[in-house]
């Protein structure tokens, strides 16, 4: 059940990213693809009756679920911040130069510049 | 009529997803544990003798911290973490030469408000408190150097909000580069003292106290700090053009 | 064709009533409706503003899913970035643009 909500999910980022007309909205559905694949990996990794992956008073001895995929998406949650700062830097420099998140209008903008 | 070519595009990938992915994966949560590769980092030793390690009672392992994701980020992936700072090393100098290159310079001004003022000389010693504690305690308990360091650069965001004329120096410049060079360096030593680049060299204790896991501790605070400041630099050139 | 229509909700039917008596199977049920819900919110909205909202709220609730599937660790990091960092990081791009744009 977990992996159709994944797929969905990423379905509906790419919907956003095709359809919209504003820069700032297809930043957003990036994002939103982001978070589908990390619950999916995440789901690939789930062992039935099985606690976290810590030893402490309450797992002295090794009864876990999957470690790896959760050290997969700790560095890709990380990553896809970064991204999302990048990206909407870039995005204030392109509205101060042709006065608008469009690209449309951009396009007209460009071809009057030259 | 973008709508139409989109909900096409979608519905494509989707039935592609659901009807030649789903049926080739295992069943969700079933027990197929000899087809994972993973019972010589649960067992903490990857030379083919498996005695069980217990809480509190195993000592001298090849990497002896509690916490099995940390010791596979930090002791096993090592240089795939030394990659992911390098990462976001590389988004904050682009956000930093973006915003310098700005021509129309606008500041961003709010208005100073009593209320949010003592709040946060109530609650900031507190915010600082529990990002230390995430990332000092990386292999004992959930959490680590990122998402303690992000705690600490939300801090600053408060300080940023509350108060007008708050700035953030150079200092934290300065504290990023030595712990970003910190990590290479404690690299470089491993290298020096057992032959292998980001090798373990410290004892390891019992599993489970807080002087244990070797080098795991010191490189995890590295992260911390380094983390802590870059977002807080990060956040600062976006506020002030 | 009345009764391939009979059929597919009977069957509709008895997946509800799977769902609803299993406690586990209903938490999914009713935290991934509600992603589904937040998240095409976030896509056909009028302002930006309010897509960033919704946005954020998708991370939190993934972050219960997180939970769910036994991963402490991404459930804290994912928490801490995804509803403060990425809020206030598209928060202040967006006031940026919108003060150049009045002149």
């Amino acid at each position: 059940m977990v992996y159709n909500i994944a797929f969905i999910i990423m379905g509906i980022g790419i919907y956003g990213i095709v359809s919209q007309k504003n820069l700032f909205k297809q930043l957003i559905s990036l994002s939103l693809i982001d978070t589908g694949v990390n619950i999916f990996i995440i789901g690939l990794g789930y062992l039935e009756g099985m606690e976290a992956p810590i030893y402490s008073a309450i797992t002295p001895v090794a009864k876990f679920v999957d470690p790896l995929p959760q050290a997969l998406v700790l560095t890709a949650i990380v990553i896809g911040v970064g991204t999302l700062a990048l990206g909407a830097m870039l995005l204030v420099h392109i509205s101060e130069q042709y006065g608008s998140v469009d690209p449309d209008e951009i396009r007209v903008a460009k071809e009057v510049i030259e | 009529m973008r709508r139409i070519w989109a909900l096409l595009i979608v519905w494509i990938f989707l039935s592609f997803l659901i009807n030649n992915v789903l049926p080739i994966l295992p069943e969700f949560g079933k027990f197929d544990f000899f087809m994972r590769a993973i019972f010589d980092i649960i067992h903490k030793s990857t030379k083919d003798n498996y005695e069980p390690v217990e809480f509190k009672k195993s000592a001298n392992r090849e990497d002896g911290s509690a916490n099995v994701v940390t010791s596979i980020v930090v002791n096993y992936r090592s240089f795939d973490t030394l990659g992911e700072v390098t990462v976001l090393f590389t988004a904050a100098l682009g956000v930093g030469i973006l915003s310098a290159s700005l021509k129309r310079k606008s500041f961003l001004e709010f208005d100073e408000h009593f209320v949010l003022k003592i709040a946060t000389g109530i609650i900031l010693p507190l915010i600082l408190l529990f990002g230390a504690y995430i990332f000092i305690h990386g292999h004992l308990t959930p959490g680590g150097g990122f998402p303690g360091g992000t705690v600490i650069a939300l801090g600053m965001l408060l300080l940023m909000l509350s108060d007008k004329q708050f700035k953030v120096t150079d200092v934290a410049k300065h504290t990023e580069q030595v712990a970003g060079s910190g990590y290479v360096v404690v690299g470089l030593l491993g290298m020096a003292l057992s032959g292998v680049f980001l090798m373990n060299f410290l004892p390891t204790g019992v599993v489970g106290n807080l002087f244990s896991a070797g080098v795991v501790p010191i490189v995890y605070v590295l992260i911390g700090f380094k983390v802590g400041a870059e977002l807080s630099s990060i956040i600062s050139e976006m506020k002030e053009g | 064709m009345m009764e391939l229509l009979m059929y597919k909700l009977s069957e509709l039917w008895y997946w509800l009533k799977d769902v609803v008596t299993d406690s586990v199977k209903l938490f999914y049920f009713l935290v991934g409706g509600l992603m589904i819900v937040f998240s095409i919110f976030a896509v056909e909205a009028k302002k930006t503003v309010d897509a960033l909202i919704a946005l954020s709220a998708v991370s939190l609730l993934s972050v219960l899913i997180f939970i769910m599937l036994r991963a402490p660790d991404v459930a804290i990091t994912e928490a801490a970035v995804g509803s403060g960092l990425a809020s206030a990081v598209m928060l202040f791009a967006l006031w940026k643009t919108k003060v150049g744009e009045k002149k």
